[in-house]
């Protein structure tokens, strides 16, 4: 069994009217079932409301299935007595970097989570040391977190649940504030945490360049699984991918319009190297 | 309307110890019915910039002239000029606050004195423009998906008939198709209206695709300021300051270091696909029937 698995989940959001009364039901995850093994890298993409949020909320324990089971690392999110565990085993990271961070110092917002957890201080401080160092922000390690760029901001968020020694990490539109600088920090730090660290990561995106170095991919949409696969696999289908309000990295979208002018260029490019490489060649 | 800034200054806290340097002599140039890029990293200065057009924040040096006028003249109208100068803020949805999206419009106009009828005419020249269904009118806004809560909330400026319309990031957080279809919208809008449009983004790809001309912003200076195709031949000095040019400028310099003979000041996919295409047709074996 996987780090991540989920079973027939399904998840209802409770409408109501303005006096409380219950209008209906909206469901949000429809019958997902998921399986993510330890090291693993997975992308979730999907339309606004589609219900990819929804989706990550379940995986440490945000959120409790109104139908279905979600396990992690073995144990029922459902089950009250295992909601610490799971926690710091699948430790999460949202969007608005301004949200999550406590601390008056990097540092010691970093160390909350260890201390939270009883963690002794010679051990909190060697784990606040290697997660700055695992992020690129040990030399911030002094800074008032105010000061920081965005991309630095959601770096020391990721340092902040790595110093629990977290199994997987699920990161939730963690790029959406940041420019484009600050995007390629934050992703590399993640990319890093998963190939050095072996952390497994599910990373929920609008940014399709981000998804590329992924393991899988999986598309929502209507609170389905609408679409699984390696990112070539996925992104091979540019037309699908539109119907579903998605895109595909520019590079890809200018091989697939040359394909389609006749150039014989195969699906699924994915880097600016390697449509530079196919189309040298070609000729 | 068009807007010059001369010689533009800005302090926080001038006179406290942190003062911190966020405008440094701006000048820029903008006339009438022009549609601008802003761009920039985080911090480098722009929505500093943008939030001194609607005079929220006032220069520490320098002037700013709205049709010649200096906004800065004590007989200068400064409460008009707001109404002159529509801003949409970066995730205007938290905005949104009346029982349905169709009072929600209303209120900029009523605000400004508007009677109740000119004031939903407005409102509903405005829902149509940013191309609301008219089905949602009477819907509550925060059932609205994200793209259609940020239309309703671009409707509210646009409600005020604002001669200049400034937004910030406007598509932050929207998925791909969402991103295409207000910026789609908004160029239209520029387009039937002659409307003064400025956008602040962080997306090159999105700017390069519909502006006129970017001015790129970095500590407080305009760093670049001219047509994407001349500011984007700058993509390794964008990159020192944190920005990057769009994904084709890379794919273009890559297939000319290659020696294909291509145009590498094509910022669109389009514009890309032309020049490949005519690159490859000296070659014609590389085409497959």
């Amino acid at each position: 069994m996987g780090i991540i698995r989920t079973k027939d989940l399904v998840y209802e959001y409770v409408r109501r009217d303005e006096e409380g009364n219950v209008e209906g039901f909206t469901t949000a995850v429809d019958k997902v079932d998921l399986d993510v093994q330890p090291g693993e890298f997975i992308a979730i993409l999907g339309h606004n409301g589609s219900g990819k949020s929804t989706l990550a909320k379940h995986i440490n324990a945000i959120l409790n299935p109104t139908e279905g089971s979600v396990w992690v690392d073995g144990m029922d999110t459902s089950e009250e007595e295992h909601i610490w565990d799971i926690r710091q085993r699948a430790g999460m990271v949202f969007q608005n970097p301004d949200n999550q961070i406590i601390g008056q110092v990097v540092e010691e917002d970093v160390g909350f989570g260890p201390e939270n957890m009883g963690v002794t201080t010679k051990e909190i401080w060697e784990r606040v040391e290697e997660s700055l160092k695992a992020v690129g922000m040990y030399e911030y390690r002094r800074h008032s977190p105010n000061k920081l760029s965005g991309g630095q901001k959601q770096r020391v968020s990721i340092a902040g649940v790595l110093a629990m020694h977290p199994k997987c990490i699920v990161l939730d539109e963690p790029t959406a504030m940041l420019d484009p600088k600050g995007r390629r920090e934050v992703i590399r730090a993640v990319r890093a945490l998963n190939e050095v660290e072996g952390i497994t990561v599910v990373l929920i995106t609008h940014y399709m360049e981000e998804t590329i170095h992924a393991d899988r991919v999986f598309v929502m949409d209507s609170g389905k699984i609408a679409m699984e696969g390696t990112p070539r696999q996925i992104f091979s289908q540019v037309e699908r991918l539109q119907e579903l309000r998605l895109d595909v990295p520019q590079v890809t979208l200018l091989a697939h319009e040359l394909r389609r002018k006749g150039v014989g260029l195969p699906e699924g490019i994915l880097t600016v190297e390697e449509l530079a490489d196919a189309l040298a060649g070609s000729r | 309307m068009s807007i010059i800034l001369d010689h533009v200054n800005y302090i926080y806290g001038e006179d406290g110890p942190l003062a911190v340097k966020a405008l440094d002599d701006v000048c820029l140039q903008i006339p009438d019915g022009q549609f601008v890029g802003i761009i920039g990293h985080t911090g480098s200065g722009k929505s500093t910039l943008v939030q001194h057009m609607n005079g929220l924040l006032k220069a520490t040096g320098g002037h700013i002239y709205f049709n010649g006028e200096d906004i800065y003249d004590r007989d200068f109208p400064m409460k008009k000029l707001r109404s002159r100068v529509g801003l949409v803020f970066q995730y205007p949805e938290h905005q949104l606050f009346e029982v349905d999206v169709f009072s929600d419009v209303c209120f900029g106009p009523k605000n400004l004195g508007m009677d109740k009828k000119e004031a939903e005419l407005k409102a509903f020249d405005a829902l149509r423009k940013v191309g609301m269904p008219m089905e949602l009118y009477y819907q509550s806004p925060f059932e609205l998906s994200g793209g259609q809560k940020r239309r309703a909330a671009i409707a509210g400026v646009l409600a005020m008939a604002p001669e200049i319309l400034i937004l910030d990031e406007p598509t932050a957080g929207l998925d791909p198709k969402g991103r295409e279809e207000i910026l789609r919208q908004i160029k239209e809008l520029q387009v039937q209206t002659g409307m003064t449009i400025l956008l602040v983004s962080h997306s090159m790809e999105d700017v390069a695709e519909y502006v006129d001309r970017i001015v790129v912003m970095n500590k407080g200076r305009v760093m670049y300021d001219g047509a994407p195709k001349e500011v984007f031949a700058h993509y390794r000095e964008l990159e020192e300051v944190g920005l990057a040019a769009p994904q084709v400028t890379y794919i273009l310099h890559a297939l000319k270091d290659r020696g294909f003979d291509v145009d590498v000041n094509a910022t669109t996919t389009g514009e890309a696909v032309e020049t490949v295409l005519h690159a490859l047709g000296r070659i014609p074996e590389a085409f497959r029937p």
